[in-house]
């Protein structure tokens, strides 16, 4: 293992930003959650819980400067995911 | 045979790990949605039993515990390992107090008759008994990985200070931090749909 294929490092300073980002957004759908939308306030919801859980995954757990192999894998994961949540939840709904 | 450590494949296995917990939240998530769509009105019933700002505070918890686990391994890789022993020392600190925000949680369903097979859900509407299943369910395996990060988190620390992970080989304290964004992930999630959907 020579010192060229180090994996890419995040200074404090990025990941603070990131940080911030999410402290921001955690106030933003608690904030908007006292706000009656009607139908709206749960997609919101987890419309930006989805933002979050990007952040975290490219920048915290580094998913944005990983091979190909991690982030396909991924993919297919959230793909799995879609597929099991989506279409029972399609199912349910037009019954 | 030369004693070469394969990091990126050890990091490989961590995320193939990872999925399956991601896969094992997600059937659970699976169910909410499913009796979420039946019994909307007493989900809706069952968030407002529920501390938003309790949640949110839990929540404000994990994120800066992530970052202070992420910045850990940068430290470590820069040569400051103070400084990465006293951001992990801070990131535990964290699961503590999220652990604690728990107890008081639950402590305080418990108080109002809110509990597996207690008289008021379960001669009350199955909607809500049903919220409060997935909910103990859900946080509590949630909060039984918690501890499982903080353990790992851990023995992480340990090896950092007698030197067994250092700037050279780090996977260890790299897929334990990458438990740990797992855990908070998972609580990203779970704080949207259990304490802001009313």
């Amino acid at each position: 293992m020579t010192h060229q294929d180090q994996p890419h490092l995040l200074s404090y300073w990025q990941l603070a930003v990131v940080l911030a980002i999410l402290l921001v957004l955690t106030i933003v759908t608690v904030g908007v959650s006292y706000v009656d939308l009607g139908f709206f306030n749960v997609p919101l919801a987890l419309a930006i819980a989805c933002t979050k859980v990007s952040l975290v995954l490219l920048f915290f757990m580094h998913l944005k400067y990983e091979g190909p192999i991690i982030t396909l894998s991924f993919i297919g994961t959230v793909v799995f995911l879609v597929i099991m949540i989506g279409f029972t939840f399609w199912d349910v709904a037009f019954r | 045979m030369t004693d070469r450590i394969d990091q990126d494949g050890i990091k490989i296995g961590m995320w193939l790990f990872l999925y399956s917990e991601i896969i094992l939240f997600g059937g659970l998530f699976v169910l909410y949605a499913a009796y979420f769509h039946r019994y909307p009105e007493f989900f809706a019933a069952g968030g407002l039993e529920l501390d938003r700002l309790f949640g949110a505070a839990n929540t404000v918890v994990l994120l800066v515990s992530s970052f202070t686990v992420a910045a850990s391994i940068t430290a470590l890789r820069l040569g400051k390992k103070g400084q990465c022993i006293g951001l992990l020392l801070f990131s535990l600190f964290c699961g503590v107090i999220f652990l604690v925000n728990k107890y008081f949680e639950w402590g305080a369903k418990f108080a109002r008759d809110l509990f597996p097979n207690s008289e008021t859900l379960t001669s009350g509407e199955p909607g809500l008994n049903i919220f409060f299943g997935l909910y103990y369910i859900i946080t509590g395996l949630h909060g039984i990985h918690v501890i499982i990060g903080m353990i790992l988190l851990a023995v992480s620390l340990v090896w950092v200070m007698t030197g067994r992970i250092n700037a050279n080989r780090f996977s260890m304290l790299d897929n334990s931090g990458l438990y740990w964004h797992l855990v908070d992930l998972i609580w990203i999630f779970v704080f949207p749909l259990f304490y802001l959907v009313l």
